[in-house]
């Protein structure tokens, strides 16, 4: 019925939009795309998981520790990789296929460590309980999972526009140089911006994983793709339409899913993401940037 | 004051991006033969005047014709195709190639050979690969880098990477050749060096069309001159009767209490 | 000989795979060369593939008809998409690319046709040594010629300095197709060539995993010359096969290589400005 498939849509979409989140802010700061961002994805889901069940701590603690080791992956891609490619003026494409490998060797990792198959949380570690709103099956997981999505892209939406950090942080998208000629330390925000936005990474991980309850090496792949199908419509680099973005791709794929095929859903995403950047490569809902000759 | 042949003609040309206006009315004919300068301060709109001519622009009004054929929605390839070239104000070579292939670059268009011709590496091919090799040659000898011809571009000097410019414009076999502050970020001697090749290159009959903000050279250098500022063309003539306007004075006085 | 037939029976699809890699190692070196980075190449390596297979598989045709169409479907393709997607440049055209090759890929899965997620089985063993060896040798000799025309000039250019090469009276948007489509070309005769070989072709092949293995091989070789794929993809290709005892750790190695290669070699193993740097003036291979 469609009032379920909306609340599925909305689960899913809220975290696309999380998970999207960090990925547009890493290319409007750092001007990369990171196509590590998936793997880090899955290894926060991978995180949460062994806390959980080799640690017995609890989801919450599970949640942060995911935060953390995602955020320190991200901040060390930055270290390691991106900052000397900066360092040497690479082109432009040069640290995206380097961050290619990153994942390569996360997934790899993660197979070797944790095996190829599907594991899952333990179900008593996973909130229980449901209610019935109007008819519709409502989990507490589900709410907590858009509940925390919404939580961490406020906080993320008031410190960008309310704090001096977030102040200078545009102030980098808008030029870099600019910035550091304002005494803004570029260096240390990008890999601020490294952390937080593999952490967002890194827990969206882990809530689809509890969303889903099916945690493989494999998953980040998928996500990573919808993460970019999610920022061309937003527009890259654009926050606000990250979240636009997410949440409209989170319910094109649960329509298309429950009224055409359950494999149409993938297709809907990339023949709009496709098709988008062929008619309107700025985004649906980005603003319109004139590239001059 | 009747120019025999008019080589480039701008009639009216304004172009805005959004709000800000860049070239308001722009309007002045580059004859046949002799060097046309177009001088004003920075930021007057002078390289802008460039990419519409190269088509790298669109005008927003106005026309621009090239010997009677209006060059306004052509592509660029098209516009070189037509007989205009013109060199970068920050200089644009291509670094990893050698200069003899930078030159060849500029005979694109007149290396008539197809698919086949490269597949079997037939004679005809061979041929005119010859011929533009030769012509390269010729091209970079009129500047003085034949004996370079195998050198990387990128490791030239700033003085040579401009005459390489130079010589890569006239592969294309141009009638009118554009000049972007040709001398800027040169040394005296340097730009007099340089000012000896933009004569010779005229003295070769090239048409030559450039712009330059340096009061100075451009004086002794040009047949004719038109003075943009703001976006408007405030003067046009020959050097001593724009020397002597009035308002070019104030807009260049204007510049240097600016810079004082 | 009686080595040659254990080693031949043992490594032959090894041998096989180098070739057929080196073809699509080349089919993204032609796109590097114009500065294009397309990681459609995966895409259009599966379209030969499958077209191939099915031409085979349901109307029988013979295997030099079949090649040559496991080409032409891609380069149709490639033409079709090439106006509209060619004009993005940089991350947009590289992002593009990936979502048209996965919309290939979920076609391809969703088509009762190609078999679905089960592929298609059973395709006869038609592709032999000779033919990758010939059809290899081929493409290494026409591209080498490319090279050395105005249409390899052309090329360079257009990747040096986009503007620049405009002005200079190339039709760069012309090239550009070119370049995309002789290189989707020859990335399904690739394709082609592993169908009538591997008797199994299923859509994961084909999958973003392929593009970025393509990529990698032109990235490790470097692209300044043939020889770099070439190197590129047989290292790549038989890399793993050194590497068996590491088990579900082989593919770290081929991100570690990307990574690497990036950092420390970024023009790739086989660059010979590097070579001519190291040995002074002598003068360093060119292909």
């Amino acid at each position: 019925m469609l009032e379920q498939q909306l609340l599925n849509a909305l689960t899913l979409g809220s975290v696309y939009a999380l998970f999207a989140l960090g990925f547009t802010l890493v290319f409007g700061v750092l001007a990369v795309i990171n196509l590590s961002h998936g793997a880090i994805f899955m290894v926060g889901s991978y995180a949460a998981l062994w806390l959980v069940s080799h640690l017995d701590a609890p989801l919450w603690l599970a949640m942060l520790g995911a935060m953390l080791l995602s955020g320190t992956l991200g901040l060390l891609v930055d270290v390691l990789i991106l900052k000397p490619l900066r360092a040497r003026n690479a082109p432009h494409l040069t640290p995206m296929i380097a961050t290619i490998g990153v994942g390569i060797m996360l997934t790899s990792a993660a197979q070797g460590m944790f095996g190829a198959e599907v594991l899952r949380f333990p179900e008593e570690t996973l909130p229980a309980g449901e209610f019935i709103v109007g008819g519709v099956h409502v989990r507490a997981l589900e709410i907590a999972i858009v509940a925390i999505a919404f939580i961490l892209m406020a906080v993320l939406f008031t410190a960008l526009k309310r704090t001096q950090l977030g102040r200078a942080l545009r102030a980098i998208a808008e030029s870099p140089k600019a910035a550091s000629l304002l005494g803004i330390n570029v260096e240390g925000l990008f890999h601020v911006t490294s952390f937080v936005a593999a952490a967002l990474g890194g827990i969206a991980g882990v809530l689809i994983g509890l969303d889903f309850n099916a945690i493989t090496p494999q998953m980040g792949q998928p996500m990573l793709h919808k993460g970019l199908a999610v920022i061309i419509l937003g527009g890259m680099g654009d926050i606000r339409g990250a979240l636009i973005g997410g949440l409209f791709l989170g319910f094109a794929e649960v329509i298309s899913k429950a009224y055409l095929s359950s494999q149409m859903g993938d297709a809907v995403a990339f023949g709009l993401l496709f098709l988008i950047l062929l008619v309107r490569p700025s985004g649906l809902f980005g603003r319109v940037l004139e590239r001059k000759a | 004051m009747n120019t025999p042949q008019t080589l480039l003609s701008i009639r009216n040309v304004g172009k805005h991006f959004g709000g800000l206006h860049v070239l308001q009315d722009v309007s002045f004919e580059v004859p046949a033969g002799g060097i046309y300068g177009l001088i004003g301060p920075n930021g007057a709109g002078k390289t802008t005047v460039f990419n519409l001519v190269t088509g790298l622009l669109a005008p927003s009004s106005g026309t621009i014709e090239f010997q009677g054929e209006s060059l306004v929605g052509l592509p660029p390839h098209q516009i070189t195709h037509r007989g205009i070239a013109r060199t970068f104000q920050n200089i644009r070579i291509f670094k990893e190639m050698s200069l003899l292939e930078n030159v060849m670059i500029g005979m694109h268009e007149h290396l008539k050979y197809g698919a086949g011709g490269i597949f079997f590496n037939s004679s005809a091919c061979r041929a005119a690969e010859k011929r533009a090799r030769e012509r390269a040659f010729e091209l970079l000898s009129w500047l003085g880098l034949e004996h370079k011809a195998a050198m990387l571009a990128d490791n030239l000097s700033y003085g040579d990477q401009r005459k390489l410019e130079f010589a890569r414009a006239l592969a294309t076999e141009p009638k009118l050749l554009l000049l972007d502050e040709p001398v800027a970020g040169m040394n005296p001697s340097e730009k007099t060096l340089l000012m000896e090749e933009i004569i010779n290159i005229r003295n070769r009959g090239y048409g030559v069309f450039m712009i330059e903000h340096d009061m100075r050279f451009v004086m002794g250098l040009c047949d004719r001159i038109a003075v943009l500022n703001f976006g408007r063309i405030i003067a046009e003539g020959s050097p001593d009767e724009v020397r002597n306007n009035q308002e070019v004075i104030e807009a260049y006085l204007g510049r240097e209490e600016e810079a004082a | 000989m009686e080595w040659f037939n254990d080693f031949w029976s043992t490594y032959s699809t090894l041998v096989f795979s180098v070739g057929v890699h080196a073809l699509l190692a080349l089919s993204i070196w032609l796109t590097l060369s114009c500065g294009l980075l397309s990681l459609a190449n995966a895409a259009f390596m599966g379209i030969g593939a499958y077209v191939s297979a099915l031409l085979t598989l349901q109307l029988g045709w013979s295997f030099p008809l079949v090649l040559l169409t496991g080409g032409i479907a891609p380069a149709v393709v490639a033409l079709l998409i090439g106006a509209p997607v060619l004009r993005l440049s940089g991350v947009y055209l590289a992002m593009a690319t990936l979502a048209f090759g996965e919309v290939v890929r979920i076609t391809v899965l969703n088509l009762e046709i190609t078999g679905g997620p089960e592929g298609l089985n059973g395709i006869p063993l038609e592709t032999e040594g000779w033919h990758i060896a010939a059809l290899l040798a081929l493409t290494i000799y026409g591209l080498a010629r490319l090279r050395r025309s105005k249409v390899g000039r052309a090329f360079e250019a257009i990747k040096e300095d986009e503007v620049a090469a405009r002005l200079m009276g190339i039709n760069v948007d012309r090239y550009k197709l070119l370049a995309f489509t002789l290189g989707s070309f020859i990335a399904g005769v690739a394709g082609a060539l592993n169908a009538h070989f591997t008797f199994f072709i299923s859509p994961r092949e084909y999958g973003f995993e392929a593009a970025v293995d393509i990529l990698t091989m032109a990235v490790l070789g470097g692209i300044s010359s043939l020889i770099g794929p070439l190197l590129g993809s047989s290292i790549i290709t038989l890399l793993p096969e050194l590497l068996r005892s590491l088990h579900d750790y082989r593919s770290f190695v081929n991100g570690a290589v990307l990574v690497l290669v990036v950092l420390f070699l970024p023009k790739g193993l086989w660059d010979p400005r590097r070579f001519r740097k190291w040995f002074g003036k002598a003068k360093g291979a060119e292909a």
